[in-house]
This record gives structure tokens, sequence and C-alpha cells, in this order.
């Protein structure tokens, strides 16, 4: 093979230059009929010949640089993808299959309610099973997202409160807790005190016992919490805080580790947000959207945002009448694609199924765990629930740290686990694989990861310079972030 | 890893550097390490009252945000205004030209909080530890 052939080749799987790079002048890819009466149309000054930097290509050369560039993604459909804390569950295709059906699908958010009643009646099921798998009195599919349903939980605690006429400012929230909890309290205008947990990363009784007061409106906790960590004193924390008058927001985020196996409604919660995606397998981000619904338990009912889906006789329909409600949070009713999804999920699987999910999600985390701790540094000693924590620290002496083993598994056709999160622990490197691995992909990845922490210490330069066999190497975080270059401009 | 000893440090890792009545802080060296790249520097404005222990302003770097709290109350009279365009100062100077703001003290007991030299150094292992 000449160079220039192995150049080609390699070029044809490796480069792609940004589509403006490849306009070459009077090329076409779609030739548009002449408008004849446009400045009859729109104003002279609206009216324009050429765009500026406008590539010019052929229609083949643009099909092929966007599915190239689609080519590139890496998802749980490409790739074992253990990223931590974002759980990034399999998408099943029946669920797409649901979801594209066409009175699902094309179903307009404005229809009245009586040419929507299906689409009504699998929200309103969706509700009933979520209560149900969460151990909650009542549901509202209407958050967007995650965050979205804190928000509108911390929202109902705010009303409950302040119908009570009770002005309290404090939100305790411990330092293992989702991330965007202390956010969606200080929007709702609350100040946040951080809780320490143990040092086996739990929160305990006592210490909230010495936080709490007549000033906390409520403890938000994630369980099990960030670092991977069933919070065991779980039900006496409820208990210090509702005694003092508080409520219990237990964020949801991980309910993936819990689903058909124990109930945040029994542990002394009153309300959670579920995200979609990470517990019902809906799909993330640009997949997505996403949907944070919310559940709570009967003291925070009222509250619930507006409108609600109502029985009415023998027909579903939306009703506006709950006045404490905190009011709609989302237009029209949540993003309806995801419920379907969710649904389908929930369905496939049943109460047994969901329960397998979830013993395989907590099994498949701990043999990580437990072939890993051996060589890696456990953040926390002992059993994990659905993602394990692993460290760095063992690498110190070589000089490779969380971020090398991470562009280094790239290498080895793995997506990387979340780093450097949760920021409690240094170097830090979660993995999750999910309930969907096999033991084979574990065994790979385990392996991999095993070769990288012998590669530190033999070819520590190897690791430095990864990756090398992907699209683009090591990328300058640091410059991208300090002079970014966000849009490609004519010179 | 660099302490000056002529130099008072915090529990959240910030330096302190004593002049009469005016503090001027910044991040310690075992901070920025932490850090890593910092990207992105937010500083209160000349004028502002900080209190001790009270966030008053931001550092992001490639791994995480952490905010930036004072370790004494006061006025700030000076800001570092090349910081926010050069934050690689804060990773390459962290003790010069890395410096973040200066503080008019109310309180010059808030200093007694603070820890010396060889007393942050053993803080610093432990909690890397």
């Amino acid at each position: 093979m000449s160079d220039s052939m192995r150049d080609k080749q390699a070029g044809l799987l490796l480069d792609e230059p940004l589509i403006f790079e490849r306009s070459r002048s009077g090329q076409m890819g779609f030739d548009a009929p002449e408008l004849e009466e446009a400045d009859e149309l729109l104003p002279p000054e609206l009216l324009r010949d050429a765009i500026e930097g406008m590539p010019e290509v052929s229609e083949p050369e643009v099909v092929r640089h966007f599915l190239r560039l689609s080519q590139w993604n890496l998802s749980a459909a490409t790739t074992f993808y253990p990223l931590g804390s974002c759980t990034m569950k399999y998408n099943p295709i029946a669920n797409e299959a649901a979801a594209r059906m066409a009175g699902f699908a094309g179903l307009h958010p404005m229809a009245p309610d009586e040419l929507a009643q299906g689409a009504l009646e699998l929200m309103a099921e969706l509700q009933d099973m979520l209560a149900e798998v969460s151990g909650m009195d009542a549901v509202s599919l209407q958050p967007a997202a995650g965050a979205q349903g804190e928000l509108t939980g911390m929202k109902m605690v705010r009303a409950y409160h302040s119908d009570r006429g009770d002005a309290r400012r404090t939100v305790l929230i411990p330092a293992s807790a989702h991330g965007t909890n202390p956010a969606s309290a200080a929007l709702c205008g609350y100040e946040v005190q951080q809780l320490e947990g143990n040092a086996l990363g739990v929160v305990e009784a006592d210490a909230v016992r010495k936080a709490i007061g007549p000033h906390v409106a409520a403890l938000m906790i994630t369980n099990p919490n960030t670092l991977g960590i069933f919070e065991r004193e779980i039900a006496q924390v409820a208990e210090v805080v509702h005694q003092a008058g508080g409520l219990v927001y237990l964020d949801g985020a991980n309910f993936n580790a819990l689903m058909g196996v124990a109930k945040p409604g029994h542990m002394g919660a009153d309300v959670l947000q579920f995200n979609l995606h990470k517990t019902f397998s809906t799909p993330h981000g640009g997949g997505g959207p996403g949907a944070g619904p919310v559940g709570v338990r009967q003291v925070l009912a009222d509250y619930l945002p507006n409108p609600r889906i109502v029985r009415d006789g023998e027909v579903w329909r939306w009703s506006d009448a709950a006045p404490k409600s905190i009011g709609r949070v989302r237009s029209f009713h949540g993003n309806f694609g995801m419920f379907v999804r969710a649904y389908a999920f929930i369905q496939a699987l049943g109460g047994n199924g969901l329960m397998r999910a979830t013993q395989m999600a907590v099994l498949n985390a701990n043999y990580v765990r437990a072939r890993l701790e051996e060589i890696y540094h456990l953040a926390v000693p002992g059993l994990c629930m659905h993602e394990c924590v692993l460290t760095d620290k063992h690498l110190e002496p070589t000089g490779i740290s969380t971020l090398d083993v991470a562009k280094r598994l790239l290498d080895y056709g793995f997506y990387a686990p979340t780093i450097y999160f949760p920021l409690v622990v240094s170097g830090a490197l979660m993995i999750e694989p999910t309930e969907s691995e096999s033991l084979e992909t574990l065994d790979e990845f385990i392996a991999a990861m095993i070769a990288i922490s012998e590669e530190a210490a033999s070819d520590p330069n190897a690791i430095h310079a990864a990756p090398t066999l992907t699209p683009v190497g090591r990328l300058d975080e640091a410059r991208a972030a300090r002079k970014p270059v966000l849009r490609w401009k004519a010179d | 890893m660099e302490f000056p000893d002529d130099l008072k440090y915090s529990k959240e890792h910030e330096w302190v550097l004593v002049e009469e009545n005016v503090a001027t802080i910044g991040i310690s060296a075992f901070a920025e390490h932490q850090l890593g790249d910092v990207v992105f520097v937010e500083l209160p404005a000349t004028g502002d009252e900080v209190a001790k222990d009270e966030a008053m302003g931001v550092v992001e770097s490639v791994k995480a945000v952490s905010d930036v709290y004072s370790p004494v109350s006061g006025e700030v009279v000076e800001v570092n205004d090349d910081l926010p365009e050069n934050t690689e100062l804060v990773n390459d100077d962290p003790y010069g030209d890395g410096w973040m703001v200066k503080i008019e003290m109310t309180d010059p007991t808030d200093l007694d909080d603070l820890m010396d030299c060889e007393e942050y150094q053993k803080f610093c292992a432990e909690t890397s530890g």
C-alpha cells in the first residue's frame, strides 16, 4: 500500500473538515427556483443575493459530512457507557416503537380532551404506576426534567410552609447530595446549610439532630447518595426532620437502585422527583428531552401543579380546579413522548421485572467494585448500590491521574466513567454499568482498567498521549475553556 | 508545592497577606493544584462589603467549580482586574500575579482563626490523605 493510499484510508475514517472548509465556489446542493416577485413580498432592504460564508457544497457531500459526524457519536447503543451518576441506560427499541405509534406521535398538544382520551389514560396510569413503585400518594408528570422536578418539589415545600404561616428559611443538604439540589433550594429563596456525612459517606440522624430547628423548611437528601451508598439511617433522619416540622425531599435521581425493591414513601420522603431517563430507560439529552415527574405524600398533594388529569364519569379531562396548586410549571402537558416510553418500559418489565432490573444494576456495580477494589482505591469501603466510586490514589507515584485513565479507556473502546465527581472524593472515577450489560462486557471493561493500571507503571507516556485511536486526540481542555472558538467565521 | 511563611492560610485554602489593615487574598498552591487548570474567575467589585467565611467569588477549573471564601470581614478596596482575562495566573503564580482581592479589615481578630504556614501544610496533608 502506498503512503498516499494509507493516508487516504486514515482520512476516510478519521478526518472530517468543517462543512465551510469543504466549500468550493460554484458547487451547488439544491437548485431552488427563482422567486420572481420577491421584492413585492418583502421590503428590498430585507432581500439579499448572497450569504457571506455560506458553504457551497454538493448534496452528496453534505449528506456524507453529516452522516460521518453522526457515526462518531458514542452512546449506550454503540459502546459500554459507564457514566456514573448519569445512568446511561440502554433505550429499548420497543419503547421507540410505542412512542412512534401514529396516535401518540401525531397527537396535537392542543387537541380537545375528547380526542386525546388514550393519551390522557396513559398519563393517568403512568402517574399511578410511579406512585405505586415509589410509595407516594400522588404524581404530576409536568416537569420537563429532573432539575425542574426538584424545583417543583421545593416550590410545593415552600407553599406548604407559607400556607401555615411558617416562614422557614433554611434547607439542609448533605455534601453527598445530587449536585443540583442546592441550586433548586436557592431558586426557591432558601438558604442552604450543608451537612457532612460520616466516614462511610452516610448522613447520620445525630448530625441532622444537631442541625435541625424551627428554621429548617426541608432536608434534601439523595438516596442512594452520589457516592452510590444507601443512606441506611434515612428513616431516623426523616423522623428527626418531621419532628421539627420540616419536610423531607428525597432526590430520586438514583431511584434506579430502589425501583421494585424499596419505596421512598416508606423511608419518610414527603416529595421526590423521578428522572425518567435514568430510571425508566427513556433517552438522555440530545435524544431526549428529559422528563422529571414529581411524587408527593398526601401532606403536599394539594400543592401539585395544575392542570391535573381527573376522571369525570367515563372520560378523562384536564382540571384547573385545585385551589392551592403552585400552578403550571410546563407548557402543555410535559414531555409526552417520554411518558409513552416509560410506560412501555414499566409494562414490558412488570413489577418483578423492575425488581430484577434493579438487582442486576446493583449486582453489576458490585461486580466491578469487587474486581477492581484490589487495584484501584475504593472511595468508600463496603457494598455499593448501582454505582461504585474508585480513585486514582494508587497511581500517584506514576504521575497518572484520573483524567489520563479516562482518556486511555477510549483507546480500549469504552466510554469513560464520570470523573472528578462527586466533589467530596479526590480524583473520583464513578462507574455505573446499569442493568443492561453482560458479564462478558463487564469483564472486558475490568480487563481494560487493570491493563491501564499496569501501563501506568510500565509505560506512562502511552497513557499521557491517549487517546490515539479516536477521531481527535487529547484536547487542550483549559485552552478550549479559556479561549473558546465557538463558531466559524469567514476570513 | 510552595507555602510562603509570611502568609496566613484558611481551611478553605485561601492565603492572606497582611499589610497594616489591608488583607491581600488569593488561593493557595494546594487549592490551585487540586483544582487543575483554572478557566474562569469571578471576583467581587471594589467597594463591596464581604463577611468572614462567606463566599465572595468563584473559581472554575476544567474539573470543578468552587466558591472563594473571604477569610476576613471588610470592604474590598482593590481587585485583580487582570485575573478574569488571564485565569492561568492562578495556576502559574498563585501567591503573586494570581492574587485576587485586597480587603480593608473591619476586625483584625478575624486573623486569629487562620493557620500559619506549618499548620496549613499539616492540614493539607490530612485533607489529601
